[in-house]
């Protein structure tokens, strides 16, 4: 094998002064790119996340967004816990990551063929979670009126709410045009990550969640805590947008 | 069609921990190497900014540092009379991408295997006679020994910092430390983490039990640190934004944190991302690699010709390239011939789960390596006369975060939403603890990768078939070592003990482990292994395969300690006898 020479080595170093080239034209946002000589490095050069804004449904019609508001109120009530899912922003969550990358699977491998598999083999179906909220809404929403003479889901009495979620959850209701199941663990756990995710993405608001479990959030050192063992610790939760009381938006 | 790029010495295939090890050994040695990563260019500052990097949402449950299926993924079925369906989202594993690969969102879990495990079939065969292993499994010795390898451990672990205990210097017991490890040189670079609150009350617990617990190997600083190549490391800040993230903080060793701010400077280094090798090309003997072909970002193809062709991906993505490249013979497991493919293996995971009152073990405080364990029960340091399995587990007490969305544990029986959800999530979050017990994953006859029939990935190439079930030797195994870990959590006297056994059929939606292992595995028979005891191929020599891929079956630990030493034995044997002498190392 050709060892590099030392005359070749300092043409390489001249033409390290410009580290960064990219190696093809383009105007895409994923350039590929070649690097050598040194680290490469332009300040302001970070990928922050952008916080969700209040305003209008993103995703959700009118109808969706009041049955949305029902359901993520009885999946997290209001109690003397903390207040209810609805006031805590999981509907709006909801709505922003379904207008978002996850709504329509954009990272994830959705080549034909498709075929049903076993349950070991994870995540079958072509179904997309834009089209799985339109349909199991609409669904739901028909079940309810059928059933509970003429009345949607936001118009049930609260134990009636409870009853049709749990039957949800345990399959004894069926809707129609909807993989009832799923559907109803979709819901579930974008209800939980709602509840539970930063509020930089329009849930957990105030950090309430985390106030009520106890986890402190975005804090990054823990170092003068670590011996203090079975000890509760002792300082307010912050979000990467840092904390009401700091003037910011936490 | 490829257009033609000048001649590189070495071309690396991926530039995670084993290609950044091998880049800057082969640089040091004078070489022009270009190494092409299919994912982005990512740093510190930039990528893991202290500002936004504690985002369990974006980074942990979005996985936005990792491989994107739509980008390349893989199929996986059971066993052989299963359609392999394509694994649409990550679960189970979850492979790496981009510069740094999965030495970013790793935990830092440093371990050495034993000596025994180098030695598997042998050494159980000496010590229970060749009938006591159970005829499914196909096992073997490595072709190399602990001895060889200890040189390459001490020089992975001091280049990343790692913090521990020894418990075995140059053959003396050291207290505090592991009293079954190998002997090893000298002391870690570090010492051990300050322990939190759970890890000391399972520590005391295994000690009443009788066993020997010690501070896990941690590639987290425990201090300042200054490597071997004169990097910076700072000291953990104990966030618990570990695995799935990057490390804001230039704590966790990374190829980022350790070796990348010695090696881009180098001017006989480039780095090409956003790239993806399509091929390894061979001439037309088929016995030499003339470099490979590639496509960028924009879909151009381009020729890379080299001398030296380091595969360096992920192991999965070792073999596939392996695979598509038509070198060495794949394996089929109707004849049991061939080799590219063979004894894929995992890692066997079970665990106990506890519910205390009135204590709190402030559970988020964690680095992604902080724990105590136990020895007593992995790979063989128990006599298995009258057992009937081989192999074992480890048992940690290694809580490696608290983060809410997927970290609040309930005790069985409690609804998953609702007031009474809630007000168990509540009471549990601060006082609940895991034991896990990390078992060894040995190969099976059917366990094995191959080429997909049917799907493809974005490029055209058929994707990688993954047929896999846990072996009942491995069944057996961890939950004996389970209820061994119960009888522990029973001494530590919490409300309520709740098991988590391990049953079959293996499902790729929890996740378990990114340790997948083998399937280009090596050893000192070319008609069981696909490289040698240097890592190069049998059958192209000019090529070396570089990762967990080389494992011929898994121990009871972590694998990334391995794999660093590896990729320096391999780097080693280039530099010293390849270079000398291309062609095969060991005569085929």
């Amino acid at each position: 094998m050709k060892k590099i020479s030392g005359s070749s080595l300092s043409r390489r170093q001249f033409l390290a002064s410009t580290a960064v080239s990219i190696l093809f034209t383009s105007t895409s946002g994923s350039l590929a790119r070649s690097f050598s000589g040194q680290l490469p490095w332009s300040p302001f050069a970070g990928d922050p996340p952008t916080p969700v804004r209040p305003g209008p449904w993103l995703f959700f019609t009118h109808d969706e967004a009041q049955t949305i508001e029902a359901i993520v109120d009885r999946i997290i009530p209001a109690d003397d816990l903390s207040i209810g899912g609805k006031d805590a922003g999981c509907a709006v969550f909801i709505d922003r990551q379904l207008a978002g990358f996850f709504g329509n699977f954009e990272r994830l491998y959705m080549k034909g063929p498709f075929a049903k598999g076993f349950p070991q083999q994870g995540l079958q179906s072509p179904i997309l979670p834009t089209q799985r909220y339109r349909a199991g809404l609409a669904a739901l929403d028909d079940y309810c009126r059928t059933t509970f003479s003429g009345r949607a889901f936001s118009a049930l009495a609260l134990p009636e709410q409870d009853k049709v979620l749990q039957e949800l959850e345990n399959g004894s209701i069926d809707l129609d045009d909807a993989d009832t199941k799923t559907f109803f663990e979709l819901v579930l756990q974008n209800t939980m990550e709602g509840f539970f995710a930063d509020p930089i993405y329009g849930g957990n608001k105030d950090m309430v969640s985390w106030k009520m479990i106890g986890f402190p959030g975005a804090r990054y050192d823990y170092r003068d805590f670590v011996g203090n063992h079975n000890q509760p610790y002792p300082l307010p939760p912050v979000s990467i947008m840092g904390r009401g009381d700091w003037g910011g938006k936490g | 069609m490829a257009r033609k790029l000048p001649r590189k010495d070495v071309v690396i295939v991926g530039l995670g921990w084993t290609g950044s090890i091998l880049a800057n050994e082969l640089t040091d040695e004078g070489l022009d190497v270009v190494a092409i990563e299919r994912g982005p260019w990512r740093n510190t500052a930039t990528d893991f900014n202290v500002g936004y990097m504690q985002d369990e949402l974006r980074y942990a449950i979005r996985k936005d540092l990792f491989l994107r299926p739509a980008q390349s993924t893989l199929t996986f079925r059971n066993n052989v009379e299963q359609e392999a369906l394509p694994i649409r989202e990550f679960g189970s594993f979850l492979p790496g991408n981009g510069v740094g690969g999965a030495g970013v969102h790793w935990n830092g879990q440093t371990w050495r295997f034993l000596p025994s495990d180098f030695r598997c079939r042998s050494h159980l065969s000496e010590r229970y006679g060749e009938k006591f292993i159970p005829d499914e499994l196909t096992i073997q010795d490595w072709g190399v020994t602990y001895e060889e390898m200890e040189p390459y451990y001490d020089k992975f672990e001091y280049l990343a910092g790692v913090s521990g205990k020894a418990g075995n210097i140059n053959g003396k017991r050291q207290d505090g430390g592991n009293p079954f490890e190998g002997a090893r040189a000298r002391d870690y670079p570090l010492p051990p983490l300050d322990m939190t609150y759970g890890p000391k009350l399972f520590a005391e617990g295994a000690r009443e039990a009788g066993y020997h617990p010690f501070p896990q190997p941690a590639a987290n600083a425990s201090r300042s640190y200054t490597n071997t190549l004169g990097v910076e490391m700072g000291a953990c800040s104990y966030c618990g934004f570990c695995e799935r993230f990057g490390c804001a903080n230039y704590s966790k060793a990374s190829p980022q944190t350790t070796i990348l701010p010695v090696l881009m400077r180098k001017p006989n280094f480039e780095c090409r991302t956003n790239s993806e090798v399509v091929r390894i090309n061979l001439d037309r003997s088929g016995k030499r690699a003339t470099g490979v072909t590639y496509v960028d970002a924009q879909g151009q193809e381009w020729e890379q010709p080299g001398d030296l062709v380091l595969v360096c991906a992920f192991i999965l993505f070792n073999v596939h390239m392996l695979l598509v490249s038509g070198i060495g013979k794949p394996y089929d497991p109707k004849t049991a011939t061939g080799t590219v493919g063979r004894n894929y293996t995992y890692q066997t995971y079970a665990g106990v789960e506890m519910f205390f009152d009135n204590k709190n073990f402030n559970p988020f405080i964690a680095t992604g390596a902080i724990g105590q364990c136990i020895d007593d029960f992995n790979g063989d340091n128990f006599d298995h006369s009258g057992l009937d399995f081989v192999g074992g587990a480890g048992i940690m007490c290694a809580s490696t975060n608290a983060r809410p969305i997927a970290t609040r544990p309930t005790p069985p029986g409690t609804p998953r939403w609702g007031s009474t959800w809630k007000k168990a999530t509540t009471d549990n979050y601060l006082s609940s603890l895991y034991l896990n017990a990390q078992g060894g994953s040995y190969a099976t006859r059917g366990n094995y990768l191959d080429l997909d029939p049917t799907y493809k990935d974005r490029l055209g190439r058929p994707l990688l078939r993954m047929t896999f079930d846990f072996p009942d030797n491995d069944i057996r195994m961890i939950s004996y070592v389970t209820r061994k870990a119960e009888e522990i959590a029973k001494v530590m006297t919490p409300r309520q003990i709740v098991p988590h056994y391990r049953t079959k059929p293996y499902s790729v939606v929890p996740y378990q482990s990114t340790h997948n292992i083998g399937g280009a595995i090596m050893g000192s028979d070319p008609k069981t292994s696909v490289v040698n005891k240097y890592l190069q191929s049998w059958d192209v020599p000019n090529v070396f395969v570089i990762g967990a891929s080389a494992f011929p079956q898994n121990a009871g630990y972590n694998p990334t300690d391995t794999v660093g030493a590896l990729a320096y034995k391999a780097a080693d044997a280039i530099r010293n006898l390849y270079l000398k002498n291309e062609g095969p190392l060991v005569p085929a």
